[in-house]
């Protein structure tokens, strides 16, 4: 189901702040983050960030059209190479 | 014989089945269509005169999106999914189900048919 608009997108408020100080000084760096579960704002446009995948920080940076997705769907959580062959 | 939006119509069906025929309109679009043109549901396709046919064409062609413009809408959506690299894309591009459904068994519409792995054994008790 999907989230109720009464409450608005969902982002950490430690990242979010993370992000407006950053576009305040017009600074640019990556940004650690374990929080998967934020949702990408037009703010986070053109900063890159280092999402948590559970293993490894995974470098992701933010284009327009990903706006609305979660940070956590860029940074996949399993690795399937392929069957072993015999 | 009624063609709309490229598509011939079936003649011998009720309206708001023949509408289905067309892609991008199910039973519902169908009614609605309908409605605005001021045309009984149950009135067979053959039944419609050049008025009533030219009516639901122009309702369609304003108000609804069907058939080639539909189909490369969708597949512009899923194009955003693979190039933006989220999950969702990468199971297209794997071509696997994108919304969490188990995969060990079942999921046969995104995977196709079955193919057999050799040297897999069933698992014994």
């Amino acid at each position: 189901m999907a989230r109720s608009l009464k409450k608005g997108p969902f982002v950490d408020i430690k990242l979010e702040k993370r992000v407006l100080d950053m576009n305040e000084g017009k600074k640019k760096s990556v940004i650690k983050t374990w929080s998967r579960r934020s949702m990408i704002t037009p703010d986070f446009v053109g900063h890159t960030f280092a999402v948590h995948n559970g293993n490894k920080f995974i470098p992701v940076y933010v284009t327009e059209n990903m706006v609305g997705h979660k940070l956590g769907e860029f940074a996949p959580t399993r690795s399937f190479k392929s069957h072993p062959t015999k | 014989m009624a063609r709309i939006a490229g598509i011939d119509l079936p003649k011998n069906k009720r309206g708001v089945i023949g509408l289905t025929y067309i892609f991008g309109i199910g039973r519902t679009t169908a009614e609605r269509i309908l409605t605005a043109a001021g045309i009984d549901a149950d009135k067979k396709v053959q039944d419609w005169n050049d008025d009533e046919q030219a009516a639901i064409r122009t309702f369609i062609a304003e108000n609804i999106r069907v058939e080639g413009e539909l189909r490369s809408e969708v597949q512009l959506n899923i194009k955003r999914l693979l190039d933006i690299g989220c999950y969702r894309g990468l199971r297209h591009r794997k071509g696997l189900p994108l919304r969490g459904q188990r995969t060990r068994t079942n999921a046969r519409t995104r995977k196709g048919k079955r193919k057999t792995v050799a040297g897999k054994k069933k698992a014994t008790k």
